[in-house]
């Protein structure tokens, strides 16, 4: 059996003891077998040392279940390591940063406390999943839609405090909720915003409360176990409909994404899109593949011309009345017309309510709130899983061109396992600003995964160097991304010790979370 | 010369020579007479003991001024008072909470950082007005909108870190804001969200950074001094139109709301929409014929009421739209939304000229309403009348129903005639309601205030009183006076003011001296807690 | 539409303004409108969405715009800038300066019949 870092044999199992008072015994695992459930399924460190693997689980169900499981952590400095459905996959999954760690398993508080159709809000514990929801809404038939992620077997709590993205207009996950209730490390549970207002009336319906609005202190980071979080739905739409930008040349990409910035910043388009470059994402040949190591852009745009593809494209999502969205996609493809040699095509049309013999035809439902796995077929009938290396970009077509190259080049450079350089879409997830994902397989080989963490670090290097920053990262990275946000030689970090040291004393909740280390494991620093 | 409590008037002396040191003898104000320019000019404690006073003021230049003018006050335990432009009038204007802070004027750091139009943000410091930035924008020629406040004299950066709201799609301004620069209590500069990686290229453009997600601890508090705000701001659009939906029964409301929830939360409406009904704050409030109605035992019936609105083709309720886009796109909206309220019988229709973009100079003087298209304006001191003395707002937020609305006309109602205050037919007793926050109603009660302390002494019981009732029905206010702040943080009660509690934690970690604005929203440094913060 | 010099003055003047100084070559009265034009006009200046102006009209002031008067003192221009008044609020030296509100008195006084100057 693992122990906690120090933590004595004698105080691990006491506190064991009462986590099984507190839970109920059969909620808490400490056998070797039940702790191998909650290894991160994609972990960079297979079968190595490194890999961080928790010493035990505890499942409660209840509010006063978690108070009672912090309390007996504090007791006895046991770190804990929350999780709300650990579906977390390409970004550490169920595992903790700190080997040994006891994972706080949330999936058992799994209550729609409240789905509002009039006002379109919802309020859930962190175990509901997407697909919970979605079928809870479902079943009622209620006109509201969720936002899932790619998977849809998350949670919406869990995925909203990572601040994670989908694709419909309420893509912005962190955004789009609406009030919290945390349970401190001291045990103390505290509600935000309009639920610290006694009996409340709009706790899912004002985000911000009275005084500081502390909610984002929660995301991403070690302050508390968030217990309850409320979320806004959209409305269900009338219509959605998809059309298809394409252009010809790589220069165009410039014009592509100013208009594109400006349709999104306007709220003309709603929905997220991607950026693809049609060279990486062309069906493969032996000519394209030489063509796009020679550097002959011309050739290049040339070959892409003669096979009917263009050099970008990019789907624009629309979202709501019919009649609107006709004149949204019309102003759209004035604004575009302004590329010489773009195309448009007419991707999708769909009408509100499908029924299910509607739906399942429908090539990829998640842009239509229906939450799906197909998203794991990305990598292929072999794959064993892949990381995330996602920096923030610009929303400029200079930012979408230096990317690519940089990074491409900062791929090869350091060893990529692969031949070529992945191909990469650059996705408009956020409001105003790109994000590119490089997908970094992980294989079950010991030599291949050394070299894919050295190439993510390296990559984390390069990215800042050019001024980009990663909005999220897997648990293995977690402090080299924190190291470059080092503006004022680390002011952030040392502000977000302050609060640790002070919300959290004894350090026992998610310790290293996105680098945040209580003081007594804390690394000097230079 | 007060000296701030706990100070000492040699340590006081010595602060205030070495503030003079830190931002030149001429910024820094200490005698009497230029102390006075820091009273909230609408007090309504106005010229009684009681009344929130400074002891001096301060103004630096730049941020490495502000850090040591924040080092100054640590070591002497001066409490200072922040303020951008210093035009929260209603809110509590340039006055500390605690008599005898020294105010820290920022209204010298006028910088605009950065105005970008591909990607349409601006980064400014805190004394740029929305004047500035307006005219800052308007010299350049660039397509870009701000969305001002509705004076426009206030400080862009303040009024989002006070929470503030407009009236375009941008209007919630803490949320249009993207990235900050912190000065810390002990002096040391934090960026936000991206700003923390040196040479970021996204840190207007990407909120959260990584990590925890910070910002929101600087709004309404007093953790930490803002230097520097990053503001995303709305494209010029093609297009702008009021549509005006008009019903003819008391009950209509609920439909109306509802149907507008839908609109606004879908994204077909998405400025601000604005409710109103003709009883309050409208031509009929006037009328002889109402008043006579209203004198009736039991005063005017709802019958009485909407057959009174259909003879004066009145209409009981409307909501005022407002869209903005596309010309061809807007007139869809309309449309649609038209097709959506049609299920209310008798509804009725006007819609404004529909605005294009750019206009000139003759244009925008005709516009009815500057502040909907993104032209700061003064116009809302007229509110009070030209006698007024200045006014406050009382401004809690309720559920986006019409029965919420029905059930806070009735509360406050029945709590201004127990108070023995006049109410209209009708009943209602507030401005609005209004989405100046996406899914949710602001109502707004003005207080007048007055030279006069026995008439302000009696708004501020009213006002008490009125948070009180507020909170029994659950509604809590979005920001309030600086005279009331410990009122309202009384109520944000849930768990034996578990919330206050992780507040003071926070204080107490990131300003141990207490010297940033203590008593802002009810945080006390730990030396004044005791006194300071009772709890219920 | 204003020409380009002018325009430019007014910038650099409007950037010299918020450090309470005057532009190059700016006269007293030049520097009394650009101040006038920044922090006054939008309150006093002519139209029904200028608070100022209103109230005066409603109050029976005439002319009710503050720049057409011509018997204006500097003690009553003064008083309310410093002082406050009705619903107009105090204005502090980090916005208009003493140099500046001098400035101001001098504009708003510039047409004042010669008896009514004080």
């Amino acid at each position: 059996m693992r122990l906690p870092p120090g933590v004595t044999s004698k105080d691990f199992s006491d506190a064991l003891k009462q986590f099984a008072e507190a839970v109920g015994k059969d909620w808490v695992f400490s056998s070797d077998d039940d702790v191998a459930l909650y290894r991160d399924s994609y972990t960079p460190f297979w079968h190595e040392e490194e890999e961080p693997i928790p010493s035990a689980a505890v499942a409660p169900n209840t509010v006063e279940q978690v108070q009672q499981v912090v309390r007996i952590a504090n007791t006895y400095k046991i770190p804990l390591w929350t999780i709300s459905t650990g579906k977390n996959l390409a970004y550490g999954g169920s595992a903790p940063q700190l080997s040994g760690s006891v994972v706080l398993d949330l999936k058992r508080m799994d209550r729609i406390l409240e789905v509002n159709e009039r006002n379109h809000y919802a309020l859930v514990e962190p175990g509901v999943s997407y697909f919970d929801l979605y079928q809870y809404i479902h079943d009622r038939g209620l006109k509201v839609w969720i936002d899932p992620p790619d998977p849809g077997w998350g949670s919406l709590v869990g995925n909203a405090l990572e601040r994670g993205c989908g694709f419909t207009p309420m893509h912005d996950h962190f955004d789009a909720h609406c009030g919290m209730e945390v349970v401190l490390a001291n045990g103390d549970i505290v509600r935000t915003g309009m639920g610290a207002l006694p009996n409340s009336k709009t706790w899912q319906q004002y985000k911000y409360g009275f005084g500081p609005y502390v909610d984002g202190i929660f995301s991403q980071s070690n302050f508390g176990v968030v217990t309850k979080m409320g979320f806004w739905l959209y409305p269900e739409p009338e219509a959605y409909f998809s059309g298809n930008v394409t252009v010809p040349k790589r220069d165009d990409v410039h014009a592509l994404v100013e208009i594109f910035a400006h349709l999104t910043h306007s709220g003309v388009v709603q929905g997220t899109t991607s950026v693809i470059d049609m060279p990486s994402f062309a069906p493969p040949d032996p000519q394209l593949a030489a063509l796009r190591l020679s550097g002959d852009t011309k050739a290049l745009e040339d070959y892409l011309a003669q096979k009917g593809l263009g050099y970008w494209s990019l789907d624009l999502p629309f979202y709501g009345p019919a009649k609107v969205v006709a004149a949204q996609w019309e102003y759209s493809k004035e604004k575009f017309s302004s590329i010489p040699g773009v195309r448009f095509r007419e991707v999708e049309s769909h009408r509100f309510p499908l029924d299910a013999e509607q739906l399942a035809k429908v090539r990829d439902p998640v842009p239509l709130g229906v939450p799906s796995l197909g998203v794991f077929m990305n990598g292929g009938p072999r794959g064993h899983g892949h990381m995330d290396f996602s920096p923030t970009l610009p929303m400029t077509g200079e930012a979408v061109l230096e990317a690519h190259a940089v990074l491409d080049k900062a791929y090869r450079d350091l060893g990529s396992p692969t031949d070529a350089p992945p191909g990469v879409p650059v996705f408009a997830f956020f409001p105003r600003a790109l994000v590119i994902l490089y997908w970094i397989p992980i294989e079950h080989d010991v030599e291949k995964n050394k070299r894919s963490r050295a190439i993510f670090r390296g990559l984390v290097k390069t990215a800042a160097e050019r001024g980009w920053g990663e909005y999220r990262t897997h648990t293995a990275f977690m402090n080299d991304v924190m190291d470059v946000y080092s503006f004022n030689n680390h002011a952030l970090r040392r502000l977000h010790e302050t609060m640790k040291d002070a919300l959290d004393p004894q350090g026992i909740l998610a310790p290293g979370k996105n680098g945040i280390w209580p003081k007594h494991l804390r690394k000097e620093k230079a | 010369m007060t000296v701030p409590p706990g100070v000492s008037p040699k340590d006081f002396a010595d602060a205030l020579r070495q503030f003079a040191e830190a931002v030149g003898k001429d910024w820094v104000f200490s005698s009497d007479e230029d102390v006075a320019l820091y009273r909230d000019s609408y007090s309504p404690l106005w010229g009684e003991p009681d009344e929130l006073v400074a002891s001096a003021a301060v103004a630096p230049d730049s941020v490495e001024q502000v850090q040591q003018v924040v080092r100054i006050a640590n070591t002497y335990g001066i409490p200072l008072w922040t303020i951008s432009t210093g035009k929260n009038l209603g809110y509590g204007g340039s006055a500390p909470v605690l008599s005898g802070s020294v105010v820290l004027d920022l209204k010298r750091m006028d910088r605009i950082l950065e105005v970008n139009e591909k990607n349409h943000y601006a980064l400014v410091e805190p004394g740029v007005s929305y004047f500035d930035l307006y005219r800052y924008i308007q010299d350049r020629n660039l397509k870009l909108w701000i969305d001002p406040a509705d004076p426009g004299w206030g400080s862009v950066l303040g009024n989002a870190s006070d929470r503030g709201g407009g009236r375009t799609p941008m209007r919630d301004h803490f949320d249009a804001h993207c990235g900050m620069e912190v000065v810390l209590a002990n002096g040391d500069i934090v960026r936000t969200g991206m700003g923390a990686l040196p040479g970021s290229k996204t840190w207007q453009q990407y909120k959260y950074g990584f990590g925890p997600y910070l910002d929101g601890i600087f709004s309404q508090t007093n953790f930490g001094v803002i230097t520097k705000m990053g503001f995303w701001l709305l494209p010029e659009p093609e297009a702008h139109m009021v549509g005006t939906v008009t019903v003819p029964k008391h009950d209509d409301l609920i439909p109306l709301i509802d149907i507008s929830a839908y609109l606004m939360n879908s994204g077909v409406v998405f400025g601000q929409t604005r409710f109103a009904t003709p009883f309050f704050g409208g031509a009929a409030e006037q009328d002889a014929a109402l008043a006579a109605l209203q004198a009736k035992p039991g005063g005017a019936s709802k019958e009485d009421l909407e057959q009174y609105v259909q003879e004066k083709n009145l209409g009981y309720w409307n909501v005022e739209l407002s869209f903005y886009g596309p010309a061809k796109v807007v007139v869809a909206q309309w449309e649609f939304a038209r097709e959506k309220f049609l299920v209310i019988p008798g509804v009725t229709f006007q819609e404004t000229k529909m605005l294009r973009f750019p206009m000139n100079a003759q244009e925008l003087a005709q516009a009815p309403d500057p502040v909907r298209i993104g032209v700061p304006s003064l116009s809302i001191f007229g509110i009070g009348g030209p006698r007024s003395q200045g006014h406050l707002w009382f401004s809690p937020i309720i559920p986006m129903t019409g029965e919420a609305v029905f059930e806070a006309q009735k509360v406050f109602a029945d709590a201004y005639r127990e108070m023995g205050l006049p109410v209209v037919a009708g009943g209602q007793t507030f401005f609005g309601p209004s989405s100046a926050y996406p899914r949710c109603l602001l109502i707004l009660f003005g207080f007048p205030v007055e030279h006069n302390a026995e008439k302000n002494r009696k708004n501020r019981e009213i006002f008490r009183r009125l948070v009180h009732i507020a909170a029994e029905h659950g509604w809590g206010e979005y920001r309030t006076h600086t005279a009331f702040m410990q009122t309202v943080s009384n109520v944000y009660s849930f768990n034996n003011y578990a919330l206050r509690r992780l507040h003071e934690t926070l204080k107490d970690a990131l300003d141990p001296k207490g010297i940033l604005s203590p008593g802002k929203c009810g945080i006390w440094p730990k030396h004044l807690r005791e006194a300071r913060a009772p709890k219920a | 539409m204003r020409s380009l010099g002018a325009v430019l003055l007014l910038a650099l003047g409007l950037i010299l303004a918020t450090r309470g100084a005057a532009a190059p070559d700016e006269s007293q009265l030049a520097r009394g409108q650009r101040v006038y034009q920044k922090w006054c006009y939008p309150c006093h200046g002519p139209g029904n969405d200028k608070p100022g102006t209103v109230a005066m009209a409603a109050r029976g002031q005439k002319p009710a715009v503050l720049e057409d008067r011509t018997d204006l003192t500097a003690a009553a221009i003064k008083f309310p800038v410093r002082q406050g008044v009705f619903f107009m609020p105090i204005f502090r030296k980090t916005e208009v300066t003493d140099a500046d509100l001098d400035a101001i008195v001098a504009y708003l006084m510039r047409n004042n019949k010669p008896s009514a100057q004080k």
